[in-house]
């Protein structure tokens, strides 16, 4: 399964940080900085895969890949396959290439929400469940649509018109 | 915009809500300043904030609030107490507004934390209604879709899927969207079903197992890859076996490269478990291998076909031509990687198949990919074996000058760990191994001095035959001036230095070696390893004067030899005359020394020599150093001095053999051969019933440390066994003459290291040693041949017959397939011990294994007694018996006149027996401590015996 997905910027700040296997949130700013000191000692145009059995449990590998000023990193174990994994972390930024529309490290930023609804779209529980940026593009219209359709009933909050009518 | 500041801190008024910040806003504050204190300001500031508004009664304010928390817990590591943000999250699950339902639900499967697991069970009857399929009239099957996708997020997220209860409870839930073939629903079952199996796999696993034959290729996909996870190595994947067929089924017809991958992974886990699977799966995977153009799923199946189905050679000959085809892939390194990860995996079995690739590894030696790199080396050592490690090591050395300095030093540890591995069983020439040593030594960046200094000295002590060579590599080592500023080569130095002192003998030319030992730079070394070199000039000029000693008694010359070039103004000290003097001497010497070395003039040039560098040394702060150069040059002046005396007192017959006797007296002391000492030898003396070590241990430390611990201080480069051999000033006992060496003869010379208590000045011989000295073959045969017929069958192929390596049974991985031969040789000994330390033989049974006694560490308990000191004292007095502390005494000697000899072992004495009697008050509270064990102690007598 799938374990970690993490995005780094080269500034070593986490952009997102989801974890599939229970990790203690006192730990995660480790994981983030281990895993950053790793990546950055690594130069461009060497392999994509470095084994973390020493931050993430025996026989944990991660892929990752170095995109302008953010790395994604995907941490699996043995049930995955190397290069199914460096695919789909190109399925992710595709998706995001499309849903921002030439996304940047600003994007990534400020959509917090949305970036979580995307992997979520792609992968639970540590398993893949979507491969094909194009279905998970629809997905995440289809929410953005049922959540527009459903804030349309109350601009102002409630607590606020309560008083007003009070 | 900012929260106002004069808001009561109680309840969030009407201002806040109406200008609470977004989370956006919250972000563009946390960049505004990107100073880590500005930052850590901005988010204490944002918590307080958003643990007032998060109290808000109105779901639009906590939702916000509830957002802002989880961003900053999430990504600024804020320290958010799981409480405040669990208690909303799950009050705000309920919700009927889709964003605000989705936040909670995010917050939730985020930031849920085992200790906040007691909330969950609050959250159950909202998951169960998410979840099942009761939309309410207004909402449609988006909707619907959408909350239960959200429901299966939170029961897959990690903290939810460790409750206990929230399976038992959802499961049943869960059965009609795995029914729908929902992927999602697929998945979460999965980590349901992994979280707590008792729960869940009654419910979960047929509606899971229905899903791989589904006809839609997202539920069979999801169906494969959630078995693949539950079969996962620590896991048992025994009871995946009946899924065989499915997966067979959806090998032979997926299309799906996700899905192939998966089977492809259970099938390599239930292949092992059942034989006919691997010839039902080959054809399958083969033609995947050979069709398919996706590189993960062609990766996978190498893998498959080489961890799983190793005994189909055709399969895997197709899978190592891949594998190769992944390693010459030039442009992709990360292929490059992999192919030489496929090749690893290729059992023993295939070595020869490695072989073909060997050119294609030697060259990812040299790749910018570090993975690549370590990966080439890892092959390249698990090819190695005793008819290519020279070719091997050699290529690897050629490496280590390329390579980056870590990398470099990789590599020298790995050769060194694989030649030195099992005793240096790969390695079959031994001259070439000690001059590999030599050359990694010099190599560039080598920080491996350690483990080539060790392997340098025991090499010198197991491999009689290598000597040699080694003196002479040792030789090249020393003589060079620049690799004394090197400080990662100090070991190795230090090594060199002991070698060409120990095995002084097959050196070709001690003057010079004698010359590079004292070498000015020799100032840069540390205290330890300069100690280590002037007694390494001891054992050179003792041995120079014995080999000129007995030529002059050999040619029946005049004995008018005197090493004083001007008797008149020699005297003892060290007045810069002589030093001026012998810097003269070095200007003629140079030439006419270098013909003889055992010409008077040598010796002389020699000895001038020592004087000048050495003996500032004797005033040196270092207790190490300054004993060792006390000593050198107390035996230095004595030689002078014998010469002095003799014309002046003696009758000119007795000169000669004054001298002779000191010198060969002196020889006497370091002609014993030192053997390998097993680093369990300790470890396998039995510990006699009651006998309480530690607590006697703990009490001697400080005695110990008073005045024994010095010499102790100079053995870095041997630990296991090496510390006997520096401090041996004591005597040796001469050979022949007494029952001890009796005993040597026959079970050969051990030396345990002392490390803790034992200073005993004897080396006490092993009882139960394979271990034959190679001074005693003849006594040995039988041993030499057993030890012989263990090698021979390992080196049958061996073109060059192998030397004589000695090797210690405790040291044999395999040690119960040692022959047990020598076993029964020793049994009366060792029996007899047996019952004298154990007192009674109702303890016999007890002690099976004590064959493997050893005799040394008995001793030291056992001897904690007085009657050990009539034995001490016994080899005090013993005739030949010298002490390099001689040189301290000297001016006693001196007065004392005719017998210098004599009256330094006496002196000797009196030094060793009063650093004893503190050893033995040390013992006497041990025994007063122990008093509780009467066995121990009335035997040790008997064992005195057995010894000497």
């Amino acid at each position: 399964m799938i374990q970690a997905v993490m995005v780094i910027s080269t500034q070593a700040k986490p952009r997102l940080l989801k974890f599939y296997n229970f990790q203690p949130p006192e730990k995660h700013q480790d994981l983030v900085r281990s895993v950053f000191q790793l990546l950055s000692a690594r130069p461009d145009s060497v392999s994509n895969f470095v084994k973390v059995d020493s931050i993430f449990g025996p026989g944990t590998k991660m892929v990752y890949k170095h995109l302008a000023t953010l790395y994604f990193v995907f941490v699996f174990d043995s049930s995955e396959n190397e290069l199914a994994m460096l695919d789909l972390i190109q399925v992710f930024v595709e998706t995001l290439d499309k849903c921002f529309k030439n996304v940047c490290e600003l994007d990534i930023v400020f959509n917090f929400n949305k970036l979580h609804t995307i992997l979520d779209e792609m992968i639970l529980g540590g398993q893949v469940i979507e491969t094909s940026s194009e279905q998970i593009m629809k997905s995440v219209e289809e929410i953005e649509r049922l959540e527009k359709q459903s804030s349309t009933t109350s601009f102002i909050p409630k607590s606020i018109t309560e008083r007003f009518t009070r | 915009m900012a929260s106002t500041p004069a808001a009561p801190a109680v309840a969030p008024s009407l201002v806040d809500t109406l200008f609470q910040r977004s989370l956006n806003d919250l972000i563009k504050s946390l960049r505004a300043d990107a100073s880590a204190a500005g930052e850590a300001a901005a988010v204490a500031r944002a918590l307080s904030e958003i643990h007032r508004e998060i109290r808000a009664p109105d779901a639009a304010t906590k939702s916000v609030a509830l957002q802002k928390l989880t961003y900053l817990s999430s990504l600024h590591f804020a320290p958010v107490a799981s409480h405040p943000l669990a208690f909303p999250a799950i009050e705000l699950l309920a919700s009927p507004h889709l964003p605000h339902k989705r936040l909670a639900y995010l917050a939730a499967s985020l930031s849920l934390h085992p200790a906040s697991l007691s909330l969950l069970p609050l959250a159950t009857h909202q998951l169960h209604k998410d979840l099942s399929p009761s939309p309410s009239p207004s909402a449609g099957a988006a909707h619907q879709r959408h909350v239960s996708a959200l429901a299966l997020q939170l029961l897959a997220s990690p903290a939810a899927a460790a409750a206990p209860d929230l399976p038992v409870h959802l499961a049943h839930d869960l059965v009609p969207h795995l029914a729908r073939g929902s992927p999602r629903a697929i998945a979460a079952a999965a980590r349901v079903i992994a979280a707590s199996p008792s729960a869940a796999v009654p419910v979960l696993f047929k509606p899971l197992a229905a899903c791989l034959a589904s006809p839609d290729p997202r539920a069979s996909t999801a169906a494969a890859a959630a078995f693949c996870d539950l079969s996962a190595p620590p896991a048992d994947a025994t009871p995946f076996l009946p899924l065989a067929p499915d997966l067979y089924n959806l090998l032979t017809t997926s299309r799906s490269n996700w899905a192939l991958i998966k089977v492809l992974k259970v099938f390599a886990r239930l292949a092992p478990l059942e034989p006919r699977l691997a010839a039902r799966i080959v054809d399958p995977v083969c033609q995947l291998l050979t069709r398919s153009g996706a590189m993960s799923l062609t990766f996978e199946c190498i893998r498959t076909v080489l961890t799983a189905l190793p005994a189909h050679d055709a399969a895997v000959r197709l899978a190592i031509g891949k594998a190769k085809e992944f390693i010459a892939a030039d442009d992709d390194p990360n292929l490059r990687y992999l192919g030489l990860l496929a090749v690893g995996m290729l059992g023993p079995a295939y070595a020869s198949t490695v072989h073909d690739c060997q050119d294609a590894i030697a060259k990812s030696l040299g790749d910018a990919d570090t993975n690549i790199r370590q990966e080439a080396l890892h092959l390249i050592m698990g090819m190695v074996n005793e008819n290519n490690v020279m070719d091997i090591a050699g290529m690897l050395i050629g490496h280590v000058a390329k390579s980056d300095p870590e990398f470099a030093n990789d590599i020298l540890g790995a050769v060194l760990a694989a030649c030195g591995h099992n005793v240096y069983e790969m390695v079959v020439d031994f001259d070439w191994y000690v001059s590999l040593l030599a050359d990694m030594a010099r190599t560039l960046h080598c920080a491996q001095g350690d483990e080539i200094g060790r392997q340098l000295v025991d090499v010198g002590l197991r491999v009689q035959d290598t000597r040699p060579e080694l003196v002479r590599s040792a030789r090249t080592l020393l003589i060079d001036p620049a690799l004394l500023g090197n400080h990662f080569l100090f070991p190795v130095l230090s090594a060199a230095a002991w070698v060409s002192g120990e095995y002084v003998d097959l050196t070709k030319d001690p003057v010079e070696l004698v010359e590079a030992l004292l070498q000015p730079r020799t100032g840069l070394l540390p205290i330890s390893v300069r100690a280590v070199y002037i007694h390494a000039v001891f054992k050179v000029i003792t041995w120079c004067f014995s080999v000129y000693v007995g030529r002059l008694g050999d040619s029946g010359m005049a004995m008018d030899v005197t090493f004083d070039r001007s008797a008149a103004d020699q005297t003892v000290s060290l007045d810069s005359n002589v030093a001026l003097g012998s810097g003269e001497e070095q200007g003629i010497g140079a030439s006419t020394v270098r013909k003889d070395p055992f010409s008077h003039e040598s010796i002389l040039y020699m000895i001038d020599l020592i004087q000048t560098t050495v003996g500032p040394l004797i005033n040196c702060n270092e207790v190490e150093v300054q004993d060792r150069a006390h000593n050198l040059i107390g035996f230095v002046h004595l030689v002078r001095e014998i010469q002095e005396l003799n014309k002046t007192k003696v009758a000119d017959g007795d000169k000669p053999s004054r001298l002779e006797e000191l010198v060969k007296t002196m020889r006497t002391v370091f002609c014993q051969e030192l053997g390998p000492v097993s680093v369990n030898a300790q470890m396998k003396v039995a510990l006699p019933d009651g006998l309480i070590l530690n607590e006697n241990l703990v009490e001697l430390a400080g005695m110990v440390s008073e005045d024994d611990s010095t010499p102790s201080t100079s053995i870095f480069f041997y630990p296991c066994s090496r510390h006997s051999v520096d401090t041996r000033d004591e005597p040796a006992v001469s050979i022949g003459s007494s029952s001890l060496s009796e005993h040597r003869k026959r079970h050969g010379l051990f030396y345990l290291q002392t490390g803790k208590t034992e200073d005993e000045p004897n080396d006490y011989p092993q009882a139960n040693d394979s271990l034959p000295s190679s001074s005693n073959n003849s006594v040995n045969d039988d041993k030499l041949k057993t030890a012989e017929l263990v090698f021979g069958r390992k080196k049958s192929t061996a073109t060059k017959s192998r030397p004589k390596v000695v090797k210690l049974d405790t040291e044999d991985f395999l040690s119960s397939m040692m022959p047990s031969a020598n076993v029964p040789k020793e049994d009366p000994l060792s029996g007899a011990l047996r019952d004298v330390l154990l007192g009674s033989d109702a303890k016999a049974l007890s002690s099976q294994r004590t064959s493997d006694i050893n005799l040394e560490g008995m001793l030291n308990k056992t001897s904690s007694n007085e009657s050990s000191t009539p034995r001490i004292e016994n080899l005090g007095s013993h005739p030949a018996s010298h002490s390099s502390r001689t040189s301290k005494q000297q001016n006693h000697d001196k007065e004392k006149g005719a017998n210098p000899a004599e009256s330094d072992g006496k002196e000797q004495r009196k030094h060793r027996s009063s650093g004893r009697s503190g050893h033995r008050q040390g013992k006497h509270k041990h025994r007063e401590k122990s008093s509780t064990q009467p066995d121990t102690v009335p035997q040790a007598p008997v064992i005195q015996d057995f010894l000497l």
